[in-house]
């Protein structure tokens, strides 16, 4: 059962590891990885909240449209799960 | 002429001598300087733990990760625990990885992985040791998600359109390894002859194991 999230678009301020080519793309779920600190806050030396990661799948297509390489390769990325929505 | 071009610090073979290092230091210059001074004043480390330190961080290198490779081309039962956890895999293997987590992605005939740091320059440097230059660059961080194919054909990777291209972008706390496939024409050889098959390219994925 695979799970669709797209990534919210949000351009918050500061360190954020979520990469501009992927807000607002929609991906699969591929593993969940496990609760890690918040690096939104570990990069300024601030007491982090555990937050839960996923690896989530892209293809081609939805990354890049008409201009996708082969639009059935994927990119899998590891996103934090204030950064998903579920659809 | 020529003469004016040796006094302009040309060397023999017309490459310029690199400039001594005599412009002030950097904010990060002096904050390592500070902090490993205190250090040290404080008892808390010697100079001599801080060069052995890096000492065996100089001396990890692809050929660790070679040895983990043909463990999983030799051993299935490994190979399985290494695609199940690759971290605990190494460190079976004595690999000191600290608390890395590692994820091994396996090479087959319809599958090609590629592994790349886009935000910046993530690498399973405990196993394979410094990046390349390259690995760090802007025009391979970009294309490897763009252009995978185009990329790889330039490092001389030529996919047929049947195997499918996965990226695997380490945007956070992963750090990734490519298990590429056994070549053919290597069921008698040993685990040591196997891993000098095994480059540091072929464990990114920009690039296939030596033949034999």
């Amino acid at each position: 059962m695979t799970e669709r999230v797209r990534v919210k678009s949000l351009c918050p301020p500061g360190h954020v590891r979520a990469p501009w080519y992927l807000r607002g793309k929609v991906g699969e779920i591929e593993r969940v990885l496990g609760r890690f600190g918040n690096p939104e806050q570990l990069a300024y030396g601030l007491q982090a909240d555990s937050r839960p990661l996923y690896r989530v799948r892209f293809t081609m297509a939805e990354l890049w449209g008409e201009a996708a390489e082969t639009p059935t390769d994927t990119v899998d990325a590891e996103v934090y799960g204030h950064w998903l929505e579920r659809l | 002429m020529a003469h004016d071009h040796h006094e302009h610090g040309l060397s023999p073979s017309g490459h310029p001598y690199r400039s001594d290092n005599d412009g002030p230091l950097t904010y990060w210059q002096r904050m390592e300087i500070a902090v490993r001074e205190l250090l040290i004043e404080k008892g808390q480390l010697t100079p001599a733990e801080i060069t052995a330190q890096i000492d065996a961080m100089d001396a990890r290198s692809p050929a660790n990760g070679a040895t983990v490779v043909a463990r999983a081309w030799t051993d299935p039962a490994f190979k399985s625990r290494l695609l199940e956890n690759a971290a605990e895999a190494s460190r079976e293997m004595g690999f000191d990885i600290g608390p890395l987590h590692l994820i091994a992605v396996e090479n087959t005939q319809d599958v090609h992985n590629l592994i790349v740091c886009t935000l910046c320059s993530c690498y399973p440097r405990n196993l394979l040791g410094l990046p390349p230059d390259w690995y760090k660059t802007r025009a391979y961080r970009s294309r490897a998600v763009i252009e995978p194919r185009k990329l790889l054909r330039e490092f001389g990777v030529d996919l047929p359109a049947s195997v499918t291209v996965r990226v695997h972008d380490s945007t956070a706390d992963m750090r990734y390894i490519v298990l590429p496939a056994r070549p053919e024409g290597t069921k008698h050889m040993s685990e040591a002859d196997l891993a000098a098959l095994v480059t540091r390219d072929s464990m990114i994925g920009t690039g296939l194991p030596r033949r034999p």
